[in-house]
């Protein structure tokens, strides 16, 4: 018998993540005694290095947190500064940024479930080598991508960190005819997407529920990416089901914790919770167009899926809400008549929350009256999660320590990714403190 | 079975980055199983668990040095790269997270994190050239994909790569575009800044904001006095060279000079 052993894995770098970071068990005798996400991705200080910057200038600056998600970066920025200057872009200009949304999520969801994610559930370490078995599948997943960032580059300029989003709108909107040249590729998506949720529906999932707090943004009529309040499966006491944006803060607490070495994100009083596709879609099923709530059916979805290992196939429900929504707006689309509308800077706060790929992105500021930035706070998504995808690695581990080591870390790897954790993003990030094997 | 004929390894390294250089070759949907059928992808962990050791033909490196094991880190992959090849403006300039240079690290340090003291970080984020030898600098916030095609491809073959070192400018003259400075008084940086975007913003009715960093031999100084006769004041002057390639020498310098005159008036 092996009294007393205490057994350790560690996985060095974290591979088919955005970012740098790594897992950690340690295991005694039969039981797990911690799990831990560390991440090393090195701080970068944006939030200290806005303070003194032009409010027009938050954008593309915040858009360089992410390479893999910088619109929604973008887009958090330009709500909160229009929040805090009293403005509110609406119709044609609020289309073009949903489009523009929609463009970042078929191309970061096609990026995850092809060549990031699936890989695990059929065994290869790679979408390359995958490609070698299954190259419909990932030339399907490369072509949707390209449909995605073809929306991006179109209204951006380009598919990483665009230079057409502005406070107020855009520097320059397409002509109707430039959109209605892209409308054969998108409704190819759209077939692609429906063709991603019946191959994601056919991969083998662990049995592995969990009943977690999920947390998005909800709107009464739009299935949500630039607007709307907060919602959690479980309210927000005293009878709250949802709160605005800027109640934010009241709710929600980040932690500096010395052992992760992250900025840890609770919901007060109760703490882990969860963003991304599976809260979105939990908190949000009623308002998905139809052609997605039967994809989701088809593949044999509830309107709640607990299971975060098929957060691939609600994934691949919300390429399907992406490609239908950015259809419906490019056909009928009309060119505003201005790109954009003014603000007047003044001293005020505001907060902006928008839903990035992987789930809600917070940002506040404070202005003096010549919009110049006193504070800013960013709470990224992959921060929210982390607690998560801890108890999720400590359950999981905890249920299948019978398994030889390889393949214990390999699933425990695929839990991680699980939340496509994009830890560049999370600007708070600390340095790794390596434990010694 | 037959044994496949041995390609060169290519490993992509990741610094203090946002990650999108390196998503740039993700981004190549067309040519991505085409370059990994050219090349052994030994090591790019954002793409693939499998690790392969080197020593590698190519390292392609994304980001700037910012703690100190990072600066130990460089030097190995050197020593195990035949090329060193940096991509992006965090590894050739130090990237937006350069803007700590100019100031006080503690401070920023403080105004983020509840406990500084978990924190190892350096004072200065500074670009890989600073602690290796550098093959060749790609630019861009983020770099072009197709200059990162033609800089593989190149760099494999033997030849030196096709990326030209003028400004922006020249590529608005190509396209036949009107200047939007002289034309419409918007304040613009292509004539400092290096080329390599297609003239991106301009062509969007907006001035270029210098992603891919000083071009060769810029004249800035003489830039920022045609955005004064704009009407751009000092602060926002010293804000444009303190973006992305803020800590760019001839970027730098130029800030300097603004913020020393700032510092005058007040």
């Amino acid at each position: 018998m092996s009294a007393n052993t205490t057994r350790t894995i560690k996985v060095g770098v974290l591979a088919r993540v955005e970012g740098e970071g790594s897992l950690r068990l340690k295991i005694k005798d039969d039981r797990v005694l911690e799990a831990k996400l560390a991440i090393f991705e090195p701080p970068r200080f944006f939030e200290a290095f806005l303070r003194g910057r032009a409010y027009s200038e938050a954008p593309d600056i915040t858009a360089r947190i992410c390479g893999i998600c910088p619109v929604a970066y973008q887009m958090s920025a330009c709500h909160a500064i229009e929040d805090a200057f009293g403005v509110q872009v609406v119709g044609p200009l609020r289309d073009l940024r949903r489009l523009l949304y929609c463009g970042e999520w078929i191309e970061s969801h096609a990026l995850h479930v092809y060549m990031l994610h699936a890989p695990d559930f059929l065994g290869y370490e790679d979408a390359i080598r995958m490609a070698q078995d299954h190259p419909e599948a990932v030339k399907r997943g490369l072509r949707l991508k390209k449909v995605g960032n073809a929306i991006m580059t179109l209204l951006g300029g380009r598919e990483i960190h665009p230079i057409n989003v502005r406070v107020g709108g855009f520097y320059k909107v397409p002509a109707r005819r430039e959109l209605g040249a892209l409308i054969d590729d998108v409704k190819w998506a759209l077939d692609a997407a429906l063709e991603t949720v019946r191959f994601a529906a056919t991969l083998p999932f662990p049995d592995f529920e969990r009943d977690y707090d999920f947390v998005a943004l909800q709107h009464p009529s739009e299935y949500p990416l630039n607007e709307g309040q907060l919602g959690s499966s479980n309210g927000f006491g005293e009878g709250k089901s949802q709160i605005s944006i800027g109640e934010y803060e009241q709710h929600f607490t980040e932690e500096h914790l010395a052992h992760s070495n992250a900025l840890h994100s609770v919901i007060n009083s109760r703490g882990a919770y969860f963003v991304g596709p599976m809260a979105r879609y939990a908190l949000n099923y009623d308002v998905l167009p139809p052609v997605a709530q039967q994809a989701a059916s088809e593949a044999g979805l509830g309107r709640v899926c607990r299971n975060p290992f098929q957060s691939i196939v609600v994934r691949a429900v919300e390429l399907v809400f992406a490609c239908h929504e950015a259809l419906r707006i490019m056909e009928s689309y009309e060119t505003p008549e201005r790109p954009f509308i003014e603000v007047q800077p003044r001293a005020s706060s505001g907060y902006g929350c928008t839903e990035a790929p992987r789930g809600i992105l917070y940002h506040r500021y404070r202005f003096d009256d010549h919009g110049v930035i006193l504070d800013a706070k960013i709470v990224p998504p992959t921060a929210q999660n982390q607690k998560t995808i801890e108890r999720d690695l400590f359950e999981l581990a905890s249920r299948h320590l019978d398994l030889p080591k390889d393949e214990l870390q390999w699933r425990c790897e695929q839990a991680i990714r699980n939340y496509d954790p994009c830890i560049s993003c999370a600007t708070h990030f600390l340095d790794l403190r390596l434990e010694k094997a | 079975m037959p044994k496949p004929a041995k390609r060169p390894k290519l490993a992509v390294w990741k610094f203090a980055s946002c990650d999108g250089c390196q998503l740039s070759l993700l981004d190549c949907e067309d040519e991505l199983l085409a370059i990994a059928g050219a090349v052994e992808i030994a090591n790019f962990p954002e793409a693939s668990r499998a690790v392969v050791g080197g020593p590698y033909a190519l390292s392609l490196v994304e980001g700037s040095i910012t703690t100190p094991h990072d600066a130990e880190r460089i030097h190995a992959i050197r020593r195990s790269s035949r090329m060193l090849v940096t991509i992006g403006a965090c590894a050739t300039a130090g990237g937006i997270q350069a803007l700590r240079n100019f100031k006080n690290v503690r401070e920023m340090t403080a105004i983020v994190y509840a406990h500084p003291e978990y924190i190892a970080t350096l004072n200065k984020s500074t670009p890989i050239k600073d602690h290796v030898a550098v093959d060749f600098e790609l630019r861009g916030c983020p770099v072009n994909k197709f200059q990162l095609v033609e800089l593989i491809s190149a760099l494999l073959h033997g030849r030196k790569p096709n990326i030209p070192a003028f400004s922006v400018c020249m590529e608005c003259k190509r396209r036949g575009a009107i200047c939007i400075m002289t034309a419409r008084g918007i304040p613009c940086m292509g004539p400092v800044t290096q080329a390599g975007c297609g003239a991106l913003c301009p062509g969007y009715e907006r001035g270029c904001f210098g992603c891919f960093g000083p071009k060769e031999t810029p004249n800035s100084h003489s830039l920022s006095t045609i955005w004064s006769g704009l009407g751009v004041g000092e602060q926002d002057i010293l804000r444009a060279y303190r973006t992305f390639n803020a800590n760019a020498e001839p970027f730098r310098k130029e800030a300097e000079s603004h913020e020393r005159e700032h510092h005058q008036d007040h």
